[in-house]
């Protein structure tokens, strides 16, 4: 991957629960790290380009809470809160994220941070704890049975051309 | 991102493992109900039921040829899935955009602040 400045998020699907995405960044890890786990500074980018966050708490400490809420297009409220489970500072975190509209599909992220020659990979692995919660979510008629469907999708997007 | 849990719905169609089977061998080419039978090793009145939600969302097409009633996928029908996902990676590819402004501006404090390095 070529050095990046306004790169496109990679997401691949490496097994059926899991997610992953990859995007590298023109600046030392320790700095990608303080704008991941800093409040005022991810309120300025979480939102991407659809609506504000109004709410980041980040309480970065084993057991501690994260909660992040935006108001998307000025309208409707989404909330997303987890728990730290594992802190490497510059390193590594390892979080629970649930969707608080969907509050049983609990999946667990794994957020990495490697640096060569002052450019930084993230990467986030993003894992369905066990089979029930990704069931539930596919009750529900929700991701996790579009995750599975991925790859039968990129022949269909490819079909579409 | 909530939708009305209803099987009249793309998403749904394709959350069924076995649908998906279905959908990954007719993306292959068309195939009769038969072959569908043999391939997932199901009996065929449960493929039928498979096929039958498939073709209420349009994600399967039929036709008669013969004796043989033939199945083949209808891509159009899965674009709203395919929209998602793209809408999934382009909100982390905008997110990311914006982070890129953040660590400029951390690199340029950084500087500023005398602490090369």
């Amino acid at each position: 991957m070529a050095v990046t400045s306004s790169g496109t998020a990679t997401v691949t699907l490496p097994t059926d629960e899991q997610i992953l995405i990859t995007r590298e960044f023109d600046a030392p890890k320790h700095l990608v790290y303080k704008a991941w786990t800093t409040p005022e500074l991810v309120k300025r980018w979480w939102n991407a380009k659809r609506g504000e966050v109004t709410i980041a708490e980040i309480d970065l400490r084993v057991g501690g809470v994260w909660r992040y809420v935006m108001v998307a297009d000025g309208e409707f409220e989404v909330g997303f809160h987890g728990e730290y489970r594992e802190i490497v500072p510059n390193e590594r975190i390892v979080s629970t994220e649930v969707y608080e509209g969907m509050p049983e599909g609990e999946a667990v992220n794994t957020v990495t941070f490697t640096e060569v020659d002052g450019h930084t990979t993230l990467t986030i692995l993003v894992q369905h704890t066990s089979r029930e919660h990704r069931d539930a979510h596919i009750d529900s008629g929700m991701e996790a049975g579009m995750q599975d469907a991925m790859d039968l999708l990129e022949q269909v997007a490819i079909s579409l051309r | 991102m909530a939708r009305a849990a209803t099987t009249a719905d793309a998403f749904n169609a394709v959350a069924e493992p076995r649908r998906r089977q279905i959908l990954d061998v007719l993306a292959g080419g068309e195939r009769p109900v038969n072959d569908l039978v043999r391939l997932l090793g199901l009996a065929q009145p449960q493929v039928s039921k498979h096929l039958r939600v498939l073709r209420e969302v349009g994600a399967v097409d039929v036709r008669d040829k013969g004796r043989q009633r033939l199945y083949r996928l209808n891509g159009h029908a899965l674009k709203p899935i395919h929209d998602w996902v793209k809408t999934y990676e382009r909100s982390w590819s905008e997110r990311f955009d914006r982070l890129d402004v953040v660590l400029e501006e951390l690199k340029r404090k950084e500087e500023g602040d005398g602490s090369d390095e």
